[in-house]
């Protein structure tokens, strides 16, 4: 039996139950300096000095750096997304001349120990001269600098004629949409551990996550050295969510220190920086217009948004806005389409990509209107989604469209088949029954759903390495990461099946630069798709040499042989010859006989997957929630999510995936907000001002994870699992909110808080 | 997120406690640290001396007076308490209100005496003692006082306290024969500080009326705030809708605290949505006539 679709028990738990991981703050060398960064305390001010004096007459205290010090280091850059001209925009590893956010890097002390480094950076003097901060993505654009506007971009697509839409249309409707400022807020911080080997001359960082080879060749080409002399190492990591991971100052800053000081340089960031410093995102007002027939059907969708970016624009470019643009339609037949996505700098902590970039803001969006065709044309809320899904039959359905610099073709799905199954295990008609029953007696409640698209499985390419040692023992090289979510033992089980051993004999080597030349890392819900159809690859391949080489040695026909539990054997004889891997490994040693007609030896092998279009899993998510008139507060009763994960190599860790991305889904729909004063103070600096849910906030959650549309596009079928938790909580939470207040369309913004509901029940003119 | 230095002293006697405290300059005892560690991490308090009290011996005693009163050491642990059927028996009201303080791993450490003396003013425990009338033992070089619960709050996060002096015990007397009491409150997430909660208690009298009400509140003024006007109405009144929503209506005249995060109206409005809901619990919890 195939341990592919089994929910067999994590490699990666035993040092993690044991307390034996290795997360960032773990990670010391000797003779280690330890780094703070002394942070803007205004929104928006000119830098007129930094007097360093103070921290430097500090026992303790080794080095401090302001920006003129580090001013030949250009700024961090960004990658992907087609748009020109954001170069200006970006971020300085120290303030140059003016500071753009409150938790701006300002300063750097390097001390002997976190303590006197914290000490000496209260004693850093910094002169500011306070600007009006601009903090609305909606008001006209100010001066970014002498040159340039805050409004580096807009982001346009579209296809059809949408005035054509318009002008047929029986019914129109305009909304008013807004996603709250939410992010991704790992329970272990940031932290970036340099060293220079002088005697290798090689630089190394630790403490990284997420984009180990991107970010290595740009520390590397940022510091003027080659890329082969810089690695990047990967330990444990306490979560990603896309704001772990990217190239921030402080990994540059404590590079640069370790090659300047010649001593190792630590950085830990603490939750009140993690809060001001680390990517913000979602951040999103929408004004839609969309015209319908008279049966509810699309037929045109005017869409523009402004996206506030924060004060500069970091690693992900307007990735954020480029996918809003280009997933917006979901599982939807759209025939015309425009879009304007007005990408505007704030005076906020920069934004970037949060778990669900663009689909959670998108999801809300798109489903509200959904709601509204509804409620406008009198028809039910899952008949007028019905009546708009593409269609199995149309599938693969290319969109002319495209996200993340690929063309959008929904690879298949089955839209009609999975709203089909998540009302019956919702059991939405006997809740609605209960519904109306509860309402009679006075309650406020509703349900309410989202449907919606995934993208998952970016190209365009990648490559493991796998081989097999004399104790049999497969070590499986990828240079994709890990950041907590099951990689080691999904890419073994993928390993494990082609092969024919038991996937806890193989060792998963990921997220450092010194065993694979290249790799992607990990995010975009690329992991398993790419680098599991790379394993798979190689795993075939691995395959086919082992049982060729125990050909020659056990005399035998290769196809008459097989690998079972990692043991070469006559097919279907338990009895017999057998070979172990790790026999068939030496005998492809160097030197061996057998290795000579080969171009390497040793049981190994190296293999590609290459892939121009992403996959796109579906799911729905419906929920449950009453309100208290008299507080306001929102409780969700009963929340179901349906995904159609095309195949699941391992059940568990997608349902886990799926309860973890919902719980943050739920924190934007309910709770988490990163909020300013007019003067761009930001008031959420703690956890008890940025509310993230806990357990005891999660409601009975049932998962339904369905296998009807395995993707075409790669061998094993899989579509990506990391962002089906997340994307529609905002959809569908708001959706039953609204339907708790009558359906009346009230609920416009997330997230949706008790102050706010009480507002919308008529109660306060808040 | 690292605490200036400090020096750090852990005596094994209150005698030595209360030395240290008075020949330090600048020190700041240490009870359970669930608020005095954040405070001493974020630089909010910059302490020279912290004066560990935790390997001091009976201090964490829970006794009953011969009067019925508990008389709870100050270092008992807040975990202790919600599970200690003396404090059931006699205060439902510390029972009920010790669920919402924190979270489980913070009451395994968190003393009752340290939530005196932090006195948040959203905190639960000075709310209980506000509803109970305790009164607090105070130990200082000219040995003990006690000090009621009413002039020990003094103003926001500051209990009426010498710096030389410690609180070693509270006395909280028994809840009377008879009477009902509930502790509600109100806050985003389980465990979050108050955004307003609510202590009463309801004695009733022989024929069922009500004799005696008692209501405070916290998260609405500095110090938890005992509300006579409504504890008037309900005096006398036969316990029912329309005397909890008289009480409740006194709530309107408030003019609770407010921050960047919640403003003035959504404490007063709350408020009396709890206090309306906190005395038909409480009277449903009354002995029946």
């Amino acid at each position: 039996m195939s341990v592919i679709g089994r929910s067999v028990a994590r490699l990666e738990d035993g040092p993690l139950l044991r307390g034996r991981g290795a997360f960032a703050a773990d990670i010391d060398f000797p003779r280690q300096l330890h780094m703070r960064v002394v942070r803007a305390e205004m929104a928006h001010a000119r830098l007129l000095g930094v007097d360093l004096a103070g921290a430097l007459a500090l026992p303790g205290v080794v080095a401090a750096w302001s920006g003129a010090d580090v001013a030949t280091i250009p700024p961090i850059p960004f990658r992907a997304t087609k748009l020109k001209g954001l170069e200006p925009y970006c971020q300085p590893i120290l303030a140059q001349g003016r500071v753009r956010y409150v938790g701006e890097p300002v300063a750097v002390i390097f001390a002997e120990d976190a303590a006197v480094a914290e000490d000496a950076a209260e004693l850093v003097v910094v002169s500011l001269e306070e600007l009006p901060a601009l903090l609305d993505a909606t008001a006209p654009p100010r001066d970014f600098d002498a040159t340039h506007g805050t409004e580096p971009a807009i982001v346009r697509k579209g296809y059809g004629d949408v005035e054509a839409g318009f002008a047929a249309a029986h019914a129109v409707l305009e909304l008013d949409l807004s996603i709250g400022r939410h992010s991704g807020v790992p329970l272990e911080t940031r932290g970036a551990i340099a060293r220079h080997d002088a005697a290798t001359d090689t630089l190394e960082l630790h403490g990284t996550a997420k984009k180990q080879h991107w970010n290595r060749d740009e520390i590397a080409r940022l510091l003027g050295r080659s890329p082969t002399s810089v690695h990047l190492f990967e330990g444990h990591v306490g979560g990603g969510f896309g704001v772990r991971g990217e190239l921030y100052p402080e990994d540059l800053l404590v590079c640069l220190a370790a090659l300047r000081l010649g001593r190792p340089v630590k950085w830990i960031e603490d939750r009140r920086e993690n809060l001001v410093a680390t990517n913000h995102s979602r951040e999103q007002r929408h004004a839609m217009r969309a015209a319908v027939d008279a049966q509810g059907r699309l037929l045109a969708i005017d869409n523009s948004f402004f996206h506030d970016q924060g004060g500069y624009v970091r690693t992900h470019g307007a990735r954020v806005a480029d996918m809003t643009a280009g997933l917006l339609l979901g599982p939807y037949v759209v025939p015309a389409y425009r879009t304007a996505g007005h990408f505007r700098l704030t005076n906020k902590t920069p934004a970037a990509t949060y778990r669900s970039p663009g689909r959670y803001e998108g999801s809300f969006v798109r489903e509200r209107l959904m709601d509204a065709i509804a409620a406008r044309l009198g028809l039910d809320r899952l008949e007028v989604r019905r009546r708009n899904f593409v269609p199995r039959s149309a599938m693969p359905y290319a969109r002319p469209l495209d996200a993340l610099g690929t063309d959008v073709v929904l690879d298949s799905g089955d839209y009609h088949g999975l709203l089909d199954k998540a009302r019956a295990r919702f059991d939405w008609a006997g809740r609605e029954a209960a519904v109306a029953r509860r309402r009679m007696a006075g309650e406020a409640v509703g349900l309410g759903l989202g449907v919606f698209v995934e993208k998952s499985g970016l190209g365009p390419s990648d490559g493991v390495r796998m081989s097999v040692d004399v104790t049999g023992i497969v070590e499986l090289v990828t240079g994709a990461a890990s950041v907590g979510q099951g990689v080691e033992t999904v890419l073994a089980q993928v390993a494990a099946d082609a092969l024919g051993v038991d996937y806890r004999r193989v060792r998963v080597v990921r997220g450092r630069t010194d065993r694979i030349e290249f790799g992607s890392g990990a995010h975009a819900s690329r992991v398993t798709v790419m680098s599991g159809s790379a394993t798979h690859l190689a795993g075939l391949a691995l395959r086919d040499l082992a049982l060729e080489t125990a050909g020659t040695l056990l005399q035998a026909p290769p196809d008459l042989l097989e690998i079972v539990d990692g043991v070469v054997r006559r097919k279907g004889m338990a009895e017999g010859p057998v070979l172990p891997l790790g026999e068939v490994a030496r005998a492809l040693a160097p030197g061996m006989p057998l290795s000579r007609g080969r171009a390497t030896p040793g049981l190994s092998t190296e293999a590609w997957f290459h892939s121009d279009h992403m996959t796109y899993p579906y799911g729905v998510h419906m929920a449950q929630v009453a309100l208290d008139r008299m507080t306001g507060a929102v409780a969700v009763e009963h929340y179901l999510v349906a995904y159609d994960v095309g195949r699941a190599v391992n059940p568990m860790l997608v349902e886990g995936q799926i309860a973890g991305g919902f719980a943050q889904g739920l924190g934007g729909a309910l709770y988490e907000e990163f909020r300013y004063d007019e003067r761009g103070q930001p008031l959420s600096t703690t956890f008890a001002e940025y509310l993230m849910p806990t357990i005891a906030e999660m409601p009975p959650l049932d998962i339904l994870v369905t296998e009807d549309a395995p993707s075409p596009l790669n061998p094993l079928g899989v579509k990506g699992a990391g962002e089906a938790g997340t994307n529609a909580v905002g959809a569908a939470i708001a959706s039953a909110i609204d339907d708790a207040l009558g359906g009346k369309g009230l609920v416009t913004r997330l997230p949706v808080t008790p102050r706010e509901v009480l507002r919308m029940m008529g109660a306060f003119d808040a | 997120m690292k605490p200036p230095a400090f020096a750090y002293h852990d005596p094994a006697t209150l005698e030595e406690a209360l030395a240290l405290l008075g020949r330090l300059p600048n020190a700041r005892p240490l009870a359970g640290g669930q608020s005095m560690m954040p405070m001493l991490n974020m630089r909010f308090a910059q302490p020279d001396h912290l004066v560990d009290l935790n390997r001091i011996a009976g201090l964490d005693g829970v006794d009953v007076e011969p009067d019925g009163a508990l008389r709870i050491g100050a270092m008992a642990r807040q975990a202790v308490l919600e599970r200690h059927a003396e404090v059931a028996r006699r205060c439902p009201l510390m029972t009920e209100a010790l669920a919402w303080v924190g979270h489980r791993q913070t009451r395994n450490r968190g003393t009752i005496g340290g939530s005196l003396c932090h006195l948040d003013p959203a905190a639960e425990l000075p709310l209980v003692a506000a509803a109970m009338e305790a009164s607090v033992v105070v130990a200082g070089p000219a040995g003990q006082r006690a000090v009621a619960f009413a002039d020990f709050a003094q103003g926001f996060m500051t209990p009426a306290i010498a710096p030389e002096e410690l609180v070693v015990a509270v006395r909280m007397p028994a809840q009377p024969a008879g009477a009902g009491s509930c502790f509600l409150e109100y806050a985003r997430r389980h465990g979050d500080f108050a955004i307003v909660a609510v202590a009463v208690l309801l004695r009733p009298d022989a024929a069922g009326r009500i004799a005696e009400a008692r209501v405070a509140l916290g998260g609405v003024d500095a110090v938890p705030l005992r509300l006579p006007e409504a504890e008037a109405v309900l005096r006398g009144a036969t316990p029912g809708p329309e005397a909890f929503a008289r009480a409740a209506a006194t709530t309107a005249a408030l003019q609770p605290m407010e921050d960047a995060l919640v403003p003035s109206w959504y404490r007063r409005h709350l408020a009396g949505v709890l206090l309306g809901r906190a005395l038909a619990q409480a009277a449903a919890r009354m002995a029946r006539p």
